[in-house]
């Protein structure tokens, strides 16, 4: 085999991030595999968000480095991220609210379609074509997710856990390679996050999406989680299959022994 | 009822995907069409022409260039009637020095406005709000004084070009019907093309800027392409519309009808037409095109019918009330209805739907 | 003192001059901005509005009660502002907000003029116009007394801000609406005081300006060169509005001066968004404004 196969679909090499005078992240690597879904926990502030934002080119750290698919891309803008097949979701819903639930979907396409201004103003021909389509791949997300009643509807009228169900459809629509999820059950009761659950599991069982996720409930991580890195002050404390995490004393001690005592 | 959604299925995407995927859409659309292109120039006067439709026409694709800039794009611009106004020397100078025909002459005024459009938007990669707005009051500024300044292009401090008369491969435009007509098709193609554009692959992207900037960037859109495209496409339809302006309206170039009080005027059209939309830049227009009108009536009703308002109001507070009205105005649409009367016109096709059983 | 360094520095000094009265208008800019995000566009028409009332009542009665009536007008705009512009437009996007001035600032032009006419007036504050020789320069009596008037406006103002209950309430409100509302503080009469505030920044500005140049619709369109101030010294920046007032006002009268002739004149009108955008390109908060750094 040329390559791909045993190597990391994203490296994180020794990085740091500093606000000022806080540290963010101190030293953290990782290694995410193709296919598996990866989760990364810790306490607040611990440096997650931080984290997931330096992979998709929000941050850029100083020092450290970071590959995808074995070529470095520590200093890409975000956008040239999101060519290379990252798509995330938000910590706080980042939809685009006054567009609808299928636009929205649909501006996750944008990188896969092509119409410039020309074809696009024309329309009839090769936009209409394309437009078509980038829409039946769309309308398999909406499936997919179950949310072909709200199609029409502008994003900022829907619910919150259905928001977060579309700002998902979105990062799904753009077919990426590997999907950042930031908290993305966050305040929903037990019935949504088994429905998100359910979705996580079958995008990356049926599309074959590389997941890297960042989840408060303990429960949900182990029970999909490949493999769980443990960040604590912006240090990673511990990586590994979530039994090796859940018998860590590492972990115990910062993070669960944390909520044991009470 | 009249207005029927229920029972229009649709079964393949490029149905669901029509321009007017509503069946009385349509005919309200050909009605339209119908009224534009053979009721109006026929039953019109020559004042009516001159006076309500070309102008109408104009502000409309003005309002149109600087909807897709604030209403799609969320960029705000101050300083369109400055584009404008580079539009419309442009148009003189090809047309009469160099006998550019005057359609090409006109889409080159248009990338000419676009080029200089794009310059004013480069700030907006690293600034907003506020402070592009200023940004491109200072466009408006320096584009003033550029065309008074350089004898080139405005022939000195006055700065009025007279349009040679008008003719196109042997053809004399000089009629009202005429020049309503030239405007008439190049103000449908515009809107049709403006129209498909923000539907699809550039529009969305443009509205993914205005509503979250920062998730646009991380979906993979490069916001300074988009901007910079934006500001270019709006600046192009600002730019034929001051060239139009001078050809089928005033007949000559003059910086006084492209000040800073007209780019509020446009913004103010797609202010009461509606953001994001392309209907709303046509009402917006004929809303400010209509507004002086239908005061002056309004006054001359009541001074004949009711009361003299010279006895009861001065002479000064009546010659302002149109700024109070059009600075009101503003303020209600802003607070009561931010999409405009294009949100009102679909109230109303929401309200037909029902009728006459509301439930 | 060669010609041109004599001659260069007058313009500085009468541009100086000038800079202040764009740091008075650009201050009630701030003042807004900072208590309740919104860009004031009518900031300028506000300053109209009261020059113009001024110049209507002071010939017809003394100063003092004049400035009282204009006063009370500016104070019941403040609160029919507050009240019909601003309440509904809570939570609204900036830009909209923004938007919402510039038809503010409509309607108070077409108020002013409708009431008190459109004729360009003089403004006679009482004072005697007298020119002074220092240093080789002529300087009016005229200039001298709005650079200390808004010299102790400007030290009120900051005393207001940082020594008084409500001054340290306006700022919490500057600094975060919905925190300020959780410990208590009534957003709505906040954003009242702090139009009042700016109304009477505009009566300053407009007295002192109109006095200097007349009392015409201009003025308010003058007003505007506060924009160019605001981004030089930073949108959120009390004395950041004075220094870009200073700036401007020198920089575009040495500019008219010194290089005005060879290019056919009027660059005052622009000169001053020239140098902002030059600001912008390379500090675009401005040099005394706070970044704001976006969270995702």
């Amino acid at each position: 085999m040329p390559d791909g196969i045993g190597r990391p679909l994203l490296k994180v090499n020794n990085v740091y991030v500093s606000f000022g005078a806080l540290q963010a992240l101190l030293g953290v690597s990782l290694e995410i595999n193709p296919g598996e879904i990866f989760a990364i926990i810790g306490p607040n502030g611990a440096g997650k968000t931080t984290l997931i934002n330096v992979i998709s080119g929000v941050y850029h750290p100083s020092p450290g480095e970071v590959f995808f698919e074995g070529k470095e891309r520590t200093f890409m803008p975000p956008h040239h991220v999101a060519s290379l097949g990252i798509a995330r979701t938000f910590q706080n819903v980042a939809l685009f609210k006054g567009m609808t639930t299928l636009d929205n979907l649909m501006v996750g396409r944008h990188l896969q379609m092509r119409s410039g201004l020309f074809s696009s103003g024309v329309y009839w021909g090769w936009g209409q074509k394309e437009e078509i389509a980038h829409r039946a791949v769309v309308e398999d997300v909406i499936d997919f997710l179950e949310i072909e009643a709200i199609r029409k509807i502008p994003a900022g009228m829907l619910p919150y856990g259905l928001q977060k169900r579309v700002e998902l459809g979105r990062a799904l629509a753009a077919e990426p390679k590997l999907l950042l999820l930031d908290e993305p059950m966050a305040g929903m009761n037990l019935e949504e996050k088994e429905d998100i659950a359910r979705f996580i599991l079958d995008a990356n069982e049926e599309r074959g999406t590389t997941i890297c996720l960042i989840e408060h409930d303990m429960g949900v991580v182990m029970d999909i989680s490949d493999r769980i890195l443990v960040l604590d002050y912006g240090r990673k404390i511990a990586e590994g299959t979530p039994d090796e995490i859940r018998s860590n004393p590492e972990v115990i001690k910062a993070y669960l022994g944390a909520h044991g005592k009470k | 009822m009249f207005y029927r959604e229920t029972g229009v299925l649709k079964t393949t995407y490029a149905k669901d995907m029509e321009l007017f995927p509503i069946p009385l859409d349509k005919v309200g659309f050909g009605v339209a069409m119908v009224l534009a292109f053979l009721v109006i120039p026929l039953v019109s006067s020559h004042y009516m022409l001159v006076s309500i439709f070309i102008p109408f026409l104009v502000f409309s694709l003005a309002a149109l260039g600087l909807n897709i800039l604030t209403g799609y794009a969320g960029q705000l611009s101050l300083g369109h009637a400055g584009f404008m106004a580079v539009g419309a020397y442009a148009t003189v100078v090809m047309y009469n020095r160099y006998d550019v025909p005057i359609p090409v002459a006109l889409l080159g005024s248009g990338i000419i406005t676009a080029a200089v459009g794009s310059v004013f938007g480069l700030p907006s990669l690293r600034i907003k709000g506020f402070y592009l707005a200023v940004s491109t009051l200072a466009a408006q500024l320096i584009i003033e004084w550029v065309i008074t300044h350089v004898k080139w292009i405005s022939g000195g401090v006055y700065s009025t070009i007279d349009i040679k008369a008008l003719e196109l491969l042997g053809w004399q435009i000089d009629t009202a019907a005429e020049k309503y007509y030239f405007a008439l098709i190049f103000v449908v193609i515009m809107a049709f093309f403006a129209k498909n554009v923000v539907r699809s692959r550039i529009g969305r992207a443009w509205m993914s800027i205005r509503d979250m900037d920062v998730a646009s960037e991380i979906i993979g859109i490069s916001q300074f392409r988009y901007k910079m495209l934006a500001f270019a496409v709006s600046s192009f339809y600002a730019g034929v519309a001051g060239g139009l302006l001078v050809a089928f309206y005033y007949g000559s170039a003059n910086i006084e009808e492209f000040h800073l009080l007209v780019s509020f005027q446009i913004l103010g059209m797609v202010i009461i037409g509606g953001m994001g939309s392309v209907l709303g830049s046509f009402l917006g227009a004929a809303f400010i095109v209509l507004l002086p009108i239908f005061i002056n009536l309004g006054i001359s009703f009541v001074n004949h019918r009711i009361v003299d308002l010279s006895k009861v109001f001065t002479l000064d507070l009546m010659a302002n009330t149109e700024n109070m009205i059009f600075g009101a105005l503003i303020i209600f649409f802003l607070a009561v209805e931010p999409f405009g009367l294009a949100r009102l016109w679909n109230t109303i096709k929401d309200y037909l739907r029902l009728w006459p059983f509301p439930y | 003192m060669s010609e041109t360094l004599l001659f260069a520095l007058e313009l500085t000094v009468s541009g100086l001059l000038v800079g202040l009265m764009y740091s008075l208008v650009a201050l009630g800019f701030v003042l807004i901005y900072k208590a309740s995000g919104v860009f004031n566009f009518a900031q300028g028409d506000m300053t109209f509005l009261a020059a113009l009332a001024l110049a209507s009542f002071v010939v017809k009665i003394p100063l003092w009660i004049s400035l009282i009536i204009v006063l009370a007008i500016m104070l019941i705009l403040a609160m029919a502002i507050e009240r019909i512009v601003l309440k509904p437009l809570v939570a609204r996007p900036p830009l909209v907000l923004f938007m919402a001035t510039i038809g503010v600032a409509f309607f108070l032009q077409g108020l002013a003029q409708g009431i008190w006419g459109t004729q360009p007036r003089g403004l006679e504050l009482g004072v005697v116009d007298q020119t002074y020789e220092v240093a080789g320069m002529f300087i009016s009596n005229m200039d001298i007394l709005g650079a200390v008037v808004a010299g102790l406006l400007v030290i009120l103002l900051v005393w207001f801000f940082q020594k008084t209950k409500t001054g340290r309430a306006l700022r919490a409100v500057s600094d975060d609406h919905e925190a300020a509302l959780a410990v208590g503080i009534p957003l709505r009469k906040a954003w009242g005081i702090t139009w009042a505030i700016a109304g009477i920044v505009a009566i300053v500005a407009g007295a002192l300006w109109g006095s200097r140049v007349g009392v015409q619709a201009s003025l308010a369109l003058l007003a505007l060169k506060a924009l160019p101030v605001l981004i030089i010294g930073g949108i959120d920046s009390i004395p950041g509005a004075i220094i870009g007032g200073l700036i401007i006002g020198a920089a575009e009268n040495l500019a008219e001066g010194l290089i005005g002739p060879a290019v056919g004149g009027g660059i005052k009108n622009f000169f001053p968004y020239l140098l902002a955008l030059i600001v912008l390109t390379v500090r675009p908060y401005g040099l005394f404004g706070r970044e704001i750094i976006e969270r995702v």
